[in-house]
């Protein structure tokens, strides 16, 4: 601490007596320093009856937050968990969920409100002016702690005892690798798995609802089904990864009405499988509005076009959804004829 | 022959054989008309079927042509079924005032129960379609509530949001709410696809699933659902939340500081 560099008339204790004495610029001192205005007193200040007032509208809003606090600890208590009531504002609500928040809204409320009035009105209010210093330390210190450090340095024989020091530095240096050691977890690379989904030559067709095959005569023209991999259930380890990427949606269109050679022809008479699975940012896309055949994406509204080999119409997707070929085994029931010939999915770096 | 020869200027014969006569062609009209014309059929079902072809005739025809068979304004009704009818007419929807507009919505349905029944049996007559559902097949017992939200989420969900609350779909069209859409309905809905909806027939949802689909609905959406956590806003998640929080809470909050620090506390007020 030092004020060698501050003029003396800029001292708090200097200052104190421009209260109320407004200095006026001029030829000298063309910036001169205003000064505070007087002060002013409040009534607490001045009348003690007032200020007794209020020390009781304080003392009244924190016994109110005591009080708010037992109330939550009774209501927490008493109350039955699945009663209900109804409040004119916001309708039928848990009787306990209310009555919680309601008190400990209040507790808390009344503490900052206590606190707020005790500060404005009981605390002092003398305006006080705290000048800046200048950042550096002053040169005796400076000195003491360069001293501090080369005697410290000394005392520890740090650059005598070289064996210590290197292994030293060679622990410290190696420590923070088990940090970046862990950062593997977030591995393994997907390597190939983004490109693949479960579906496969033979793969038949099973409905989401029912969890049976599909037939062609199942699905009616207009309406839309889910489909995933026969083989995937939900019990199975890693049925999320894999439905991610295999879900399916299903529509059939009459086929006159298929604009796209490819679409019709990977088509099963005019029962089409598309991904599911938005190419924008993969949010699962089924908004299927079936007089225009139009698929939107509800994320991000990506629109594709079911009858033109669900080429994007609208929105930020940046391709078509995938096809899947579809065909009929023997015995009558839809299945895949091969994987997907795209990554499904959003895009990536590799996916070229 | 002589008898007949000797009668043959009596007054009388000319109407003997005029009366023979009449009575020859009406026989063989008999023998000869068509069979159909003879079992005219009277039965009640024919019956509702011409009553419902009157109604259409008044209140449908202009867009969906005289037999049915559809035209520019509005599609073919042949094989829609029963319940398509009872679903467009009972909410409302049919007849559409015009066939502009993004979609036909829910309105004030301006006929009784019976003249619906007869108008969905003309057009059942037209061509083979999905009945009318009956109470058991909607109605609550039996049904697997937790399966029905289950399935509500992978089949519905993406346009009538999770609660049935409906959602925006392109070009102005929208997914209606389903509160208060009666079971039937909702029912009748699955079954046939109205406008843009795509259809559930029975041989990929079935009927339990329909069924446990309406049980659902009723739980979340029903008018005695309990609510524990009050003023749903809609509920429609956390879009509609965080909006309410940002500018009722904070707005608050602001208004709350901003008033504490322009009152004075000064005895003297400036």
């Amino acid at each position: 601490m030092s004020s060698q560099d501050i003029p003396e008339e800029n001292l708090p204790a200097e200052q104190d007596h421009a209260h109320g004495a407004v200095t006026v610029a001029d030829e000298e001192n063309p910036f001169a320093d205003p000064g505070l205005p007087p002060h002013e007193h409040r009534i607490q200040d001045i009348d003690e009856q007032a200020a007794r007032r209020s020390e009781r509208a304080v003392a009244l809003l924190f016994t109110l937050s005591m009080l708010a606090t037992v109330g939550f600890i009774v209501s927490y208590v008493a109350i039955p968990h699945d009663k209900s009531i109804f409040v004119f504002p916001i309708g039928h609500i848990s009787a306990l969920n209310f009555a919680l928040g309601l008190t400990l809204g209040t507790a808390l409320f009344c503490i900052g409100a206590g606190a707020v009035h005790w500060a404005r009105t009981l605390m002092s209010d003398v305006e006080v002016p705290a000048e800046r210093h200048p950042i550096e330390a002053p040169a005796e210190v400076r000195a003491q702690v360069h001293a501090d450090f080369r005697q410290g340095a000394k005392e520890s024989a740090l650059g005598r005892r070289k064996l210590i020091r290197n292994t030293m530095l060679g622990a410290l240096t190696l420590v923070p690798l088990s940090g970046v050691m862990l950062l593997r977890d977030l591995g393994p690379l997907p390597g190939t798995s983004l490109r693949h989904t479960l579906w496969a030559k033979g793969k038949r067709l099973v409905n989401m609802n029912t969890n049976q095959p599909l037939r062609p005569e199942d699905v009616a023209v207009g309406s839309l089904t889910f489909a995933k991999p026969d083989g995937l259930e939900e019990k199975s380890e890693d049925f999320q990864n894999e439905i991610a990427k295999a879900a399916l949606m299903i529509v059939r269109l009459q086929p006159g009405n298929i604009k796209d050679k490819r679409e019709l022809d990977w088509a099963h008479e005019g029962i089409v499988a598309f991904s599911k699975i938005c190419t924008h940012v993969g949010c699962p896309i089924s908004l299927y509005e079936q007089q225009t055949h139009h698929v939107l994406c509800p994320c991000h509204q990506s629109t594709f076009d079911l009858s033109d080999g669900a080429r994007v119409i609208f929105g930020p997707a940046g391709h078509a959804l995938p096809q899947l070929r579809i065909g009929v085994d023997s015995e009558g029931y839809l299945q895949a004829l091969g994987d997907f010939e795209e990554p499904v999915g959003p895009a990536f770096w590799e996916r070229g | 022959m002589k008898k007949l020869s000797v009668r043959r200027r009596h007054p009388l014969a000319a109407v003997v054989v005029l009366l023979l006569a009449l009575a020859a062609t009406g026989g063989l009209y008999a023998a000869f008309a068509p069979a159909s014309k003879a079992q005219a059929d009277e039965t009640a079902q024919s019956l509702t079927i011409k009553e419902g072809k009157k109604l259409y005739e008044v209140g449908c025809a202009s867009c969906h042509g005289t037999g049915g068979q559809g035209s520019s304004d509005g599609p073919s009704l042949v094989g829609v079924g029963a319940a398509a009818v009872d679903f467009q007419v009972a909410t409302g929807r049919m007849p559409a005032a015009t066939s502009q507009g993004p979609q036909v919505v829910k309105k004030k349905n301006i006929y009784t129960q019976a003249q619906i029944d007869q108008l969905a049996a003309y057009i059942a007559s037209l061509g083979a379609g999905p009945n009318v559902p009956t109470e058991q097949q909607y109605g609550p017992e039996g049904a697997d509530i937790a399966k029905g939200g289950e399935l509500f989420r992978t089949n519905c969900a993406q346009c009538h949001n999770f609660t049935g609350k409906g959602g925006a779909l392109t070009k102005g069209k929208f997914a209606p709410t389903l509160e208060g859409v009666a079971p039937k309905h909702i029912y009748e809905a699955m079954q046939t696809g109205p406008q843009n909806m795509p259809s559930f027939p029975d041989t990929t949802l079935s009927e339990k699933n329909k069924k446990d689909i309406i049980a659902y609905l009723h739980a979340v959406n029903g008018s005695d659902t309990e609510n524990p956590g009050g003023m749903e806003l809609g509920g429609l998640g956390p879009v509609s939340e965080g909006l309410f929080a940002w500018i009722f809470g904070l707005g608050v909050l602001i208004a709350v500081a901003v008033w504490v620090a322009a009152r004075t506390a000064k005895a003297k007020k400036s």
